[in-house]
């Protein structure tokens, strides 16, 4: 057994459970027992396509500096699944701890000397003190709480106390939960040399100002707050619970409680193609409208995706991307939908693309992406992924301006159109490549026909060449406003001169700045540039003609990002090279600093 | 510019309806549709109906998916909003207009292509929402825009122009409507005008999702011997089973007493529509006879028409949903956004 380093407030705990057995809550607790500790914490769910029975894992990182990635490192395994045990007991790094059910004999052929491994008889005690057989799977998932909290000596007045809150309603759970977890913490206290090395401190000001959400929530909240009315959606992790909490807020903000009457209204739709549909719909009849989905629903709504682009249709499509190609692994997380998003469609089409990091920027980019499509009159994505949707994310609190109006974009209404000789739909009048629209129902000389077919300036039905062409090149105009218009790129520079560049976007942000910072210890400094939106404005632009090598961190097998830099900023093909990382688990730091430093090397020898 | 503008002259003794609109005010662009194509005699009905009607023409959004019928929202009621979208996805964008504010009148136009083939799921569902529209489906058994290859309405033994007989089993939108729970079924056709309009004006009037199939000769590849949606075929075999009267809700019904096997449907608006039947037996609000009468016609090669289905309570989209009775599009934005003391009351419970 080799000897345990200290790891104080900077330890990552897996448990590695069966789904459908309550893990999820005990995992819950964990989390928040730590974060009302005032330890920085993420969590990050591995879990299955399934329903019930197979392996799920959760990873909980908690990290004093803030650190939010995957290290790379596992601390302390909660192996409490006989399936995976073997791996799970490879994975410890050296120097950690591995906790098991010793209900049950573990296999002695699996050994490792230079881990730390616990037996405690969760299943034996849970049987032993519940009666019912569904309480006792579940209370023995909340024993291993008990004895963690023991073992990282986690504060339990605060574990009483949030069980007293999850289930306010349900004083006799209170109970059996405190119960189930005094048995765990009991017994790790008596059998083992309490707390490990490997622990928890209170540190701070217990999280003040810090929320604990997932990215979709989040998007979901901003859809809320830009004043969305009309959600459309089909099914399809990990999008499912953007639709799902927009209908919680919308029962919460904007239901009538005593009529019940709803101020919003939400269409599941009978697949992809018809939400896209409804969307535009929605959009071109006056209300802000928008759809969850993943990449299989975007390729069914790229035909309606190109139709608004070309017919001018302010419209919000939220790709909460997950691993492709095709039905891939619906649980995973990529960001492989960066070229679809950008080219959706058949014909010259090409699209804005915000790039949120984490729920904070889910939130704010949610609502920028309300007001970009209604300026720019095109469809807009919101690119998330599924680590940033359905994980459990610390973030500073979100923050709302009172102030805020909504962008409504270049908008007639009844009174405009009354002083107006006669409106026409297609008409650049300032420049910027944005006509002007009217809205259905509200003013006879508002009518215009809407089209996906050739039409002219006017919005009259062409198959001129000229008319055609004149329209299409307008729209390039409206792309060069887009490029003002996004949000610009977020640099952080090395502090020094740096002949390194690094660019990365949306989830990989956290492992980012931890692989810099570990690397700047060790002498090598790169300033990073985060991108936050399609297309690139002068900046990016400028970012890298200011290196000589400029790594492209991204989730994905093909350098997405990498081919869309070149194509859009003609970037050289030799100074950007490629980090990637496309096997379905979030990017973890090591993995960048490992690429980083051997491509260094690598000049270096050259 | 390449688009046609029609002169506008007030034809004598067509006079003005309420709202102090001619029928021209309800006219579009002129049709580029082949002279004696079934889709524009509808066209003429449902400038008809509207300016009957007196519908405001910037109330009503028209709709269409790809095809010849498709076509023809740009040759009607020109001061409405147009939508023509894409091939068979009309329904959706529908949903969504109406979704975003519902006091819109909503016309839609697709053809048997568009609504049966490409388009069948986004046709069924949007029957089955009970969306609040009036949908026609301008039937000619053929898809007219891409050369007359069969579509799926195509009887069982009729013959393409170039002699080619179909024996896969067509789909029929009525049966078919009734069969998704449909709260609006009727068929007409394009040559009788006279049944087409009472037909359209009650569509529109109807709150629920108004399906009307109307058998609408493609005259350049359908319109021939053997073909079982030509004009003359149509005319040979058609069988009205019940006579559509639309009476708004102003007028009263003066016949009402004398008329007696008139079976009166009262609206929501409060026009009714008074059904004659052609044939005694006919009960539209009964669902499985309506069934068994179009199958026994069916088999007979009989092409039955008029409002065969009919049940007003269905709830529609927006009664299902529990929407606000105000249109959604028109809330002003402090009506919409929690505010930022919400937020951080909502943050309590995310720590
Ligand atoms: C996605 C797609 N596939 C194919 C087409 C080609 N297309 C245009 S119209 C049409 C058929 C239209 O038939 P129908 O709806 O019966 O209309 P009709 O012309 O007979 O009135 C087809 C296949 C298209 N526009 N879009
Ligand atoms: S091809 Fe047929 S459906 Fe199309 S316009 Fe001509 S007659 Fe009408
Ligand atoms: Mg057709």
């Amino acid at each position: 057994m080799s000897a345990a380093q200290s790891r104080v407030n900077d330890f990552v705990v897996k448990i590695g459970t069966v789904n459908g057995t309550g893990s999820a809550s005990a995992n819950g607790l964990l989390m928040k027992a730590l974060f009302r500790m005032g330890i920085p914490v993420t969590g990050k769910n591995m879990f299955p396509s399934n329903i019930q029975g197979l392996p799920t894992w959760y990873e909980i990182r908690a990290n004093k500096d803030g650190y939010m990635a995957r290290s790379g490192r596992v601390d302390v395994m909660v192996a409490m699944n006989a399936q995976t045990y073997k791996q799970d007991l490879a994975e410890v790094s050296p120097g950690g701890f591995l906790i098991y059910d010793s209900t049950w004999p573990r296999e002695h052929t699996l050994q490792r000397d230079d881990i730390t491994v616990l037996g405690v008889p969760l299943a034996k005690m849970a049987n032993e003190h519940f009666k019912v057989a569904r309480v006792r799977i579940l209370m023995k998932n909340v024993a291993y709480v008990g004895v963690l909290a023991a073992l990282l000596n986690l504060d339990l007045e605060i574990i009483k106390q949030l069980l007293t809150e999850t289930f306010a309603d349900k004083p006799k759970l209170v109970d059996s939960n405190l119960e189930a977890i005094m048995l765990g913490y009991d017994y790790a206290m008596a059998q083992f040399t309490c707390p490990l090395p490997v622990r928890a401190e209170k540190m701070g000001n217990g999280n003040e100002g810090k929320v604990l959400i997932e990215g979709n929530a989040a998007a979901a909240l901003g859809a809320v707050y830009a004043g969305a009315t009309v959600g459309a959606w089909y099914p399809i992790t990990p999008s499912t619970s953007v639709m799902d909490a927009f209908k919680s807020y919308c029962d919460m903000f904007r239901t009538d409680p005593e009529t019940g009457e709803r101020r919003f209204c939400i269409i599941q739709a009978e697949d992809e193609l018809a939400a896209a549909g409804m969307v535009l719909g929605a959009n071109w009849a006056g209300a802000r409208a928008f759809t969850p989905t993943s990449g299989p629903g975007i390729s069914l709504m790229s035909e309606f995706i190109g139709f608004a682009y070309y017919a001018e249709i302010p419209s919000v499509f939220m790709d909460i991307q997950r691993v492709g190609p095709s039905t891939g692994m619906p649980t995973r997380t990529q960001q492989c939908d960066l070229m679809l998003a950008a080219f959706a469609s058949h014909g010259d089409t090409r699209h804005p693309i915000l790039l949120p990091k984490d729920p904070n920027e889910c939130f704010e980019l949610s609502v920028k992406a309300f007001d970009l499509a209604d300026r720019l009159q095109t469809p807009v994505f919101f690119l998330s992924d599924l680590d940033i949707g359905m994980n459990d994310w610390m973030i500073d609190e979100l923050q709302w301006d009172d102030g805020y109006q909504p962008d409504r974009g270049k908008m007639l209404g009844p009174a405009e159109l009354e002083t107006m000789e006669k409106f026409h739909r297609y008409l650049d009048e300032d420049g910027d490549g944005i006509p002007k629209r009217t809205l259905p129902g509200k003013h006879p000389k508002g009518a215009y026909f809407v089209r996906g077919s050739g039409h002219n300036r006017y919005g009259g039905y062409t198959e001129d060449a000229e008319e055609y062409q004149d329209v299409l090149d307008r729209l390039l105009v409206k792309w060069e406003t887009a490029k003002q218009l996004v949000p610009g790129p977020e640099i952080r520079h090395a502090g020094k001169h740096a002949d390194y560049g690094i660019i990365a976007f949306g989830s990989s942000h956290g492992a980012v700045t931890e692989a810099l910072d570990g690397l700047a210890e060790e002498g090598i400094h790169a300033d990073y540039m985060r991108l936050r939106a399609f297309p690139f404005n002068e900046e990016v632009e400028a970012f890298i003609a200011a290196h000589k090598t400029v790594f492209v961190v991204e989730q994905n097998r093909d350098a997405q990002m990498r081919s869309l830099l070149m194509v859009e900023l003609d970037a050289p093909a030799d100074k950007l090279v490629s980090v990637l990382h496309y096997n379905g688990l979030p990017i973890p730091s090591d993995c960048i600093a490992e690429a980083l430093r051997e491509h260094i090397a690598k000049e270096a020898a050259a | 510019m390449t688009y046609i503008k029609k002169p506008r002259i007030d034809l004598p003794g067509r006079g003005r309806n309420e709202i102090g609109l001619t029928m021209r005010d309800y006219e579009g662009g002129l049709s580029t549709l082949c002279a004696g194509c079934g889709h524009d005699s509808i066209t003429a009905a449902i400038v008809q109906a509207f300016f009957e009607l007196s519908t405001p023409p910037e109330s009503v959004i028209k709709l269409s998916g790809i095809g010849c019928s498709s076509k023809t929202p740009a040759y009607f009621v020109s001061g409405a909003h147009g939508f023509n979208s894409v091939h068979g996805r009309m329904p959706s964008v529908a949903t969504g207009a109406m979704a975003a504010n519902r006091d819109l009148v909503c016309i839609a136009v697709s053809g048997d292509g568009d609504s049966l083939s490409i388009g069948f799921g986004q046709f069924g569902h949007v029957v089955r929402r009970n969306l609040n529209m009036l949908y026609i489906i301008e039937n000619n058994g053929v898809y007219g825009l891409t050369k007359g290859q069969f579509s799926a309405s195509a009887d069982p033994g009729s013959k393409a122009k170039k002699g080619e007989v179909n024996v896969m089993q067509s789909i029929d939108p009525v049966s078919t409507a009734i069969a998704l729970g449909g709260s609006f079924v009727a068929r007409g056709f394009s040559g009788d005008r006279a049944q087409l309009v009472p037909l359209i004006k009650a569509g529109i009037r109807h709150r629920g999702c108004a399906v009307l199939d109307v058998i609408s000769p493609c005259v350049t590849f359908n319109d021939h011997e053997g073909s079982t949606k030509s004009y003359a075929y149509t005319r040979e075999n058609y069988h009205p089973a019940v006579y559509t009267d639309f009476v708004p809700p102003a007028e009263q019904i003066e016949a009402e007493q004398k008329d007696g096997e008139a079976t009166t449907v009262t609206m929501h608006d409060g026009s009714r529509i008074k059904l004659r039947k052609a044939d005694n037996a006919y009960d539209p609000s009964d669902r499985s006879a309506v069934m068994h009468y179009l199958e026994d016609r069916r088999t007979k090669g009989e092409v039955v028409t008029g409002l065969l289905y009919i049940d007003e309570d269905l709830p529609e989209m927006h009664a299902i949903a529990q929407t606000e009775a105000e249109p959604l599009s028109g809330r002003a934005f402090s009506d919409l956004s929690p505010g930022a003391a919400a937020l951080a009351k909502l943050q309590k419970g995310m720590r």
